[in-house]
C-alpha cells in the first residue's frame, strides 16, 4: 500500500509540475517536451488505477502522434523564444486570483471521503470482470455494446484527416517532377538532330 | 326668448363670419355681423323701454351649467334696469362701430377675422352684463379680455401690436386673480354665487370676520376689495392702468368700442352690480373712492402732454373711469352709471372722429404733424367739437342745461362734495383739478389737430412704416366715406342730448322708480343741495382749461415746442407717464423674464432635458463606449470572461450548498 | 495512507486549473493555447478513469477512449488551422490576433 501511495504522489507531482512548465517555458520546444512528460505521468497514473489499456493508448496516441504533431508544427513555424510581455502584468493578479478561486472550489467539492452506497456498486452498467484483462474487457464492451460510437469515432478521425489535408494542402508552383510517360514515349525525331558544322563556326 | 336672441345673435354672426369668412367674402361678413348687431340694438332699445321705463324686470333661465354637490351655477339672463342700461350702451356702440369699421378697415385683408372678433367681443360683454351669478360674470369677463387681446393684436405682423396685446392680457390677469379670489371668497361665505341669494343674505354676514393667520379681517370688506381688484385691472385704474395707452396699437374702432365704451366699463358695472355688498363695506368704498380720484388726477396729468392723438383720448378714458369709481365710492351708483352711459357716447364719438382724422391723414397719428385741418375736414371737425363739448362738460351751471358730460360729470363732483367723508373730500378736490386738466388736454388736442398752421408738409410722411420721401400735403386730406360719418352723427346726437334727457331717470327725481333696487343707492346717502361755489367750480375749471389751451396752441403756437425742448423735470415726469412702465419693467418684467430664462435654460434645458432625453442618449453613448471595450478581439480576453462566468456559477452552487 | 477517489480528483482539478491558466495567462503564442486544451482534456480523462476504477464500471474508460479520439482529431485540425493562419499572417503571437474586435 505504501508503495502505491508513494508512486501516486511522485507521478502526480511530476504531472502537475510539468503541466505548469508547459505554460511557462520560454522555449516552445521545451513546452512540447514537458507536455510529453505530462502525458507519460498521466499514463502511469492510469496504470495505478488499473486501466492499463488506456494508459498504453495514451502513450501511443497522445505522445506518439499528437505531441509529435505539435513538435512538427513548432519546428515548421519557427516560433521564437517568447519574452514575458509587460502588458501581462496587469492581468496576472486578477487572473491568478480567479483561477485559484476556481481551484479552491473544485478541490473543496471533490477532496472528500467518497463512499458509494451498495446499490450504486451493484448497479454498475458494465462491471469489470475479475478474471479478464482490462484490454479484453474493453474489447468485449467496445465491439458489442458501443460499436456504433466506435464507428462514429472512426468517422470523426476520417473527417479530421480530410480537414487537415484540405486546409494545409497547397500546390507549389514551379516544382519539377518526372513525367514517366513523356520520357518513355520520346522518339528519335524529337531528341536527335544531325548538324553539319563548318570549321570555325559554332552551332546555331 | 327676446333676450336670448339679443344675447346670442352676435355670437352666431361671429361664428358664421369666422368659419365661412373665406366664402362669404369680406363684404358678406361685414353685412352679417353689422346686421346682427343692429337687430340686437333694436331689441335692446325695446328692452330698455320695457324694463327700465315700464318696470318689467325679468330673469330668463337658459340651461344648467354646474351642479356639483353644494355648488350650483346656471346660465341665466338677468334683465333689470342696470342690465338694460348696459345693453343699450353695448349694443349701441357696438353696432355703430361695426358700421364705422366697414369704412375704416376697407381694403384690409383680415376683415372677416376682424368682424368676427368684434361680434365675439359683443357677445362676451352681453353675457357679462346679463349674468345672474358671479361665475357667468367671470365668463364674460374673461371673454372680453380674450377679445381685447385678439383685437389689440389684430395686426399681428407688427411687433409693437403683439407686445401691447400681451401686456393688456397680462395686466388684466393680475386683476382677474383678485377677482377670482373674490369669487372664491363669496362662495366660501355664502355657499352660492347667485346674485339674488348673495344680496339677500349679505346683511346677515355684515360685520363678520374670518381668521387669516393672526388677523381678523371683515369678510365683506375683503370680498369687495378683491372684486375691486378685478375692476381695477379691467378698468385701468392706477397701478393696473399701464395697458390702456398701449392698447391704442389696435385699430381705432377697437379702441372706440372696447377701450372707451364697453370693456373698460365692466369694472364700474361690476361694482354697481355688487352695490348691495359694497354698501355693507364702507372701508372698501373708501378705497374705491381713493383709487378712482387718484386715477382721475394721474391720468389727466399724463394726458396733458401726449403727442399721439389716440393716446390723449386713452388717458382721458382712464381719467373718466376714475370719475365713475369716485361716484361709486361715495355710494352714488346712479351717478356712476349715468356717467358710464354718457361717457360711452362722447368717448366713442371722440375716438371715431380721431379715426376719421387718422384715415384722412393716411394713417398719421402724431398731432405735431397735423394742424389747420378744419377747412379740409369740416364734418369731422364738427363731430370732434361736439365730443369735446360733452367731455369737458360745457353747460350753464345754475340753470342746468348742457351737454351730456355737463350733467354726469358735475353730478359726480357734487356727490363727492356731499358725501362729507374725508375720502369724499379728497376725491372732490382731485376731481375738480382733473376737470381743469381735462379741459386743457381736450382743447389742446382739438386745437393742435384742426387749427393753427398745417405742419404736416414739413415732415416726411411715413405711411405704414416705410418713408415715402414726400410729405402729405393739405390738399391730400379729405373726409372719409359715408359709412364712417353716419355713426359719428348718431353718437353726436347722443352726446348732446342724452344728458338732459335721462338725467332725472338716473339720478334725479325718478331714480327710485327707475332703478328699483338694481343698484343699492342712486345718489349717495346725503342728498341735498350743494353750495353755489361747488356748482360753479367745474364750470370755472373748464373755462380755465380752455383759456390755457387756446393761449398755448392758437395764440402762441411756438411756445409749447420750446417748452418741451427745454424738458423740465415736471414735464418729463408727466410725459414719461409718471414712470410707471419703467418701474414695472424693473420690478416685475425683468425678474419674470429672468426667472423664465433660468427655468428655460436651466430647469428645462439642463435638468429636465439632461435627465430625460438628452441625458438618456448621452448615457447610452457612454454605455456603448464601455461595451465596445468588451469586444477586444483577443481570444484570451474572451476565455477569461468565460472563466469568470464558470467561477461565478460554481461559487453560487458552493455557497448554496454550504448555507443552512 | 489510503489513496482514495478524492486524491485523484484533486489531481485532476489541479491539472484542469493549470490548463485554464494556460489559456488566458499566456502571452506567447497560440500553440500554448492548444497545448493547454490538451491538458484540460487530460484532466477530464483522469476524472473519468478514476471514477471508473472506484465504481467498478468500465463505461468510464470507454468514454475516456472516445475523449482521447476526439482530442486527437481536434488537435490535428487546430494545428492545421494554425498553419494556414501562419501562412497568411506570418505570426502566431496572441497579441496580434485581434482582427475580430468590435
Amino acid at each position: 500500500m505504501i508503495l502505491q501511495a508513494i508512486a501516486f504522489y511522485v507521478f502526480s507531482a511530476i504531472l502537475l509540475g510539468s503541466g505548469f512548465m508547459v505554460i511557462t517555458a520560454r522555449n516552445p520546444v521545451h513546452s512540447v517536451l514537458f507536455l510529453i512528460l505530462a502525458f507519460f505521468n498521466a499514463a502511469a497514473l492510469f496504470v495505478l488505477l488499473g486501466a492499463e489499456f488506456l494508459a498504453m493508448i495514451l502513450v501511443v496516441v497522445y505522445v506518439g502522434a499528437v505531441a509529435v504533431l505539435f513538435l512538427f508544427v513548432v519546428m515548421m513555424l519557427d516560433v521564437d523564444f517568447a519574452e514575458l510581455k509587460k502588458g501581462a502584468q496587469a492581468y496576472l493578479i486578477p487572473g491568478l486570483g480567479v483561477g485559484f478561486l476556481l481551484l479552491a472550489e473544485l478541490i473543496a467539492a471533490v477532496a472528500v471521503r467518497w463512499t458509494f452506497p451498495a446499490q450504486v456498486m451493484k448497479g454498475a452498467a458494465t462491471p469489470s470482470p475479475a478474471q479478464v484483462s482490462n484490454t479484453a474487457a474493453l474489447g468485449h464492451l467496445l465491439y458489442t455494446d458501443y460499436v456504433y460510437y466506435f464507428q462514429v469515432a472512426g468517422l470523426i478521425l476520417l473527417v479530421a484527416m480530410i480537414g487537415a489535408i484540405v486546409l494545409t494542402l497547397r500546390h507549389r508552383t514551379g516544382v519539377r517532377r518526372q513525367k514517366a510517360w513523356d520520357q518513355i514515349s520520346r522518339d528519335r525525331a524529337e531528341t536527335l538532330a544531325l548538324v553539319d558544322v563548318k570549321p570555325g563556326e559554332g552551332v546555331q | 326668448m327676446l333676450y336670448a336672441t339679443l344675447v346670442f345673435l352676435p355670437i352666431i354672426a361671429s361664428a358664421v363670419a369666422g368659419v365661412f369668412g373665406h366664402w362669404l367674402k369680406p363684404r358678406g361678413c361685414e353685412l352679417i355681423t353689422t346686421g346682427a348687431l343692429f337687430v340686437s340694438l333694436a331689441l335692446s332699445i325695446y328692452a330698455f323701454y320695457d324694463v327700465a321705463i315700464l318696470g318689467h324686470s325679468a330673469v330668463v333661465p337658459l340651461w344648467k351649467w354646474i351642479d356639483s354637490g353644494d355648488f350650483a351655477a346656471d346660465w341665466t339672463l338677468r334683465i333689470d334696469t342696470l342690465t338694460a342700461v348696459m345693453l343699450v350702451v353695448v349694443t349701441g356702440v357696438s353696432a355703430l362701430v361695426h358700421l364705422y369699421s366697414i369704412g375704416y378697415m376697407a381694403g384690409d385683408p383680415g376683415r372677416p377675422r376682424f368682424f368676427s372678433y368684434l361680434s365675439f367681443f359683443t357677445f362676451a360683454m352681453l353675457m357679462l352684463v346679463t349674468a345672474n351669478n358671479f361665475l357667468q360674470v367671470f365668463f364674460g369677463w374673461e371673454g372680453v379680455g380674450l377679445a381685447s387681446y385678439l383685437l389689440i393684436g389684430f395686426w399681428y405682423k407688427k411687433p409693437s401690436a403683439n407686445a401691447a396685446a400681451l401686456k393688456a392680457f397680462v395686466v388684466n390677469r393680475v386683476g382677474d386673480f383678485g377677482f377670482m379670489i373674490g369669487i372664491f371668497a363669496i362662495y366660501w361665505t355664502f355657499h352660492t354665487l347667485d346674485f339674488e341669494t348673495v344680496f339677500k343674505t349679505a346683511p346677515a354676514v355684515a360685520g363678520h370676520t374670518f381668521v387669516f393667520g393672526s388677523w381678523r379681517p371683515d369678510i365683506l370688506t375683503t370680498v369687495c376689495l378683491l372684486l375691486f381688484m378685478g375692476a381695477m385691472g379691467k378698468s385701468a385704474q392706477i397701478g393696473l392702468h399701464t395697458w390702456l395707452p398701449d392698447a391704442m396699437e389696435g385699430p381705432t374702432p377697437v379702441s372706440a368700442l372696447i377701450h372707451a365704451a364697453t370693456m373698460v366699463t365692466a369694472g364700474v358695472f361690476l361694482v354697481c352690480r355688487a352695490s348691495p355688498l359694497y354698501e355693507l363695506a364702507p372701508a372698501a368704498l373708501g378705497f374705491v373712492t381713493f383709487i378712482g380720484a387718484t386715477t382721475a388726477f394721474m391720468a389727466a396729468s399724463i394726458g396733458l402732454f401726449q403727442n399721439d392723438i389716440k393716446r390723449v383720448i386713452a388717458y382721458s378714458t382712464c381719467s373718466q373711469l376714475g370719475y365713475m369709481f369716485v361716484a361709486a365710492g361715495v355710494s352714488a351708483y346712479g351717478a356712476a352709471m349715468f356717467h358710464l352711459f354718457t361717457h360711452a357716447f362722447f368717448k366713442a364719438l371722440l375716438f371715431l372722429s380721431a379715426g376719421s382724422v387718422i384715415v384722412a391723414m393716411h394713417h398719421e397719428q402724431d398731432m405735431r404733424k397735423m394742424g389747420g385741418l378744419a377747412k379740409a375736414l369740416p364734418f369731422t371737425w364738427a363731430m370732434m367739437l361736439v365730443g369735446n363739448l360733452a367731455l369737458t362738460g360745457v353747460g350753464i351751471p345754475v340753470v342746468g342745461i348742457g351737454t351730456a358730460g355737463f350733467y354726469s360729470k358735475d353730478s359726480i363732483i357734487n356727490a363727492a362734495f356731499l358725501s362729507g367723508t374725508p375720502m369724499g373730500t379728497y376725491a372732490f378736490v382731485l376731481t375738480v383739478i382733473a376737470a381743469a386738466m381735462t379741459a386743457f388736454y381736450s382743447w389742446r388736442q382739438f386745437l393742435m389737430t384742426f387749427h393753427g398752421r398745417y405742419r404736416g408738409a414739413e415732415y416726411e410722411h411715413e405711411e405704414h412704416g416705410h418713408g415715402h420721401g414726400h410729405a402729405l400735403q393739405l390738399s391730400d386730406v379729405h373726409e372719409p366715406a359715408r359709412t364712417m360719418l353716419v355713426p359719428l352723427a348718431v353718437l353726436a346726437i347722443g352726446a348732446l342730448i342724452a344728458g338732459g334727457l335721462f338725467f332725472h331717470y338716473f339720478i334725479g327725481a325718478d331714480a327710485k322708480g327707475f332703478w328699483r333696487g338694481a343698484v343699492a343707492v342712486a345718489f349717495g346717502h346725503r342728498p341735498g343741495e350743494v353750495p353755489l361755489w361747488v356748482e360753479l367750480a367745474p364750470f370755472a375749471m373748464m373755462i380755465v382749461g380752455f383759456m390755457v389751451a387756446f393761449y398755448y396752441y392758437v395764440l402762441n403756437p411756438e411756445l409749447p415746442a420750446r417748452m418741451a425742448a427745454k424738458a423740465g423735470m415736471l414735464y418729463t415726469f408727466l410725459y414719461r407717464k409718471w414712470y410707471f412702465d419703467e418701474v414695472y419693467d424693473f420690478l416685475f418684467v425683468r425678474p419674470a423674464m429672468r426667472l423664465g430664462r433660468i427655468l428655460w435654460k436651466w430647469g428645462d434645458g439642463r435638468i429636465i432635458d439632461g435627465i430625460g432625453p438628452d441625458g438618456v442618449a448621452a448615457r447610452i453613448l457612454d454605455f456603448t463606449r464601455g461595451a465596445i471595450r468588451l469586444q477586444s478581439g483577443y481570444v484570451y480576453h474572451y476565455a477569461f470572461a468565460m472563466l469568470i462566468g464558470v467561477v461565478v456559477i460554481t461559487s453560487y452552487f458552493v455557497i448554496r450548498g454550504v448555507l443552512p | 495512507m489510503e489513496i482514495g477517489l478524492g486524491h485523484y480528483l484533486t489531481v485532476a482539478a489541479a491539472l484542469f486549473t493549470v490548463g485554464v491558466f494556460g489559456i488566458f495567462l499566456n502571452r506567447k503564442n497560440i500553440i500554448i493555447i492548444l497545448m493547454s486544451i490538451e491538458l484540460i482534456l487530460l484532466a477530464v480523462n483522469i476524472n473519468f478513469v478514476a471514477f471508473s476504477s472506484y465504481l467498478g464500471d468500465l463505461v468510464g474508460q470507454v468514454f475516456a477512449l472516445f475523449v482521447l479520439t476526439v482530442a486527437a482529431a481536434e488537435a490535428a485540425i487546430g494545428l492545421a488551422i494554425l498553419v494556414v493562419y501562419f501562412r497568411n499572417r506570418h505570426t502566431i503571437e496572441v497579441d496580434d490576433v485581434h482582427m475580430m474586435k468590435g
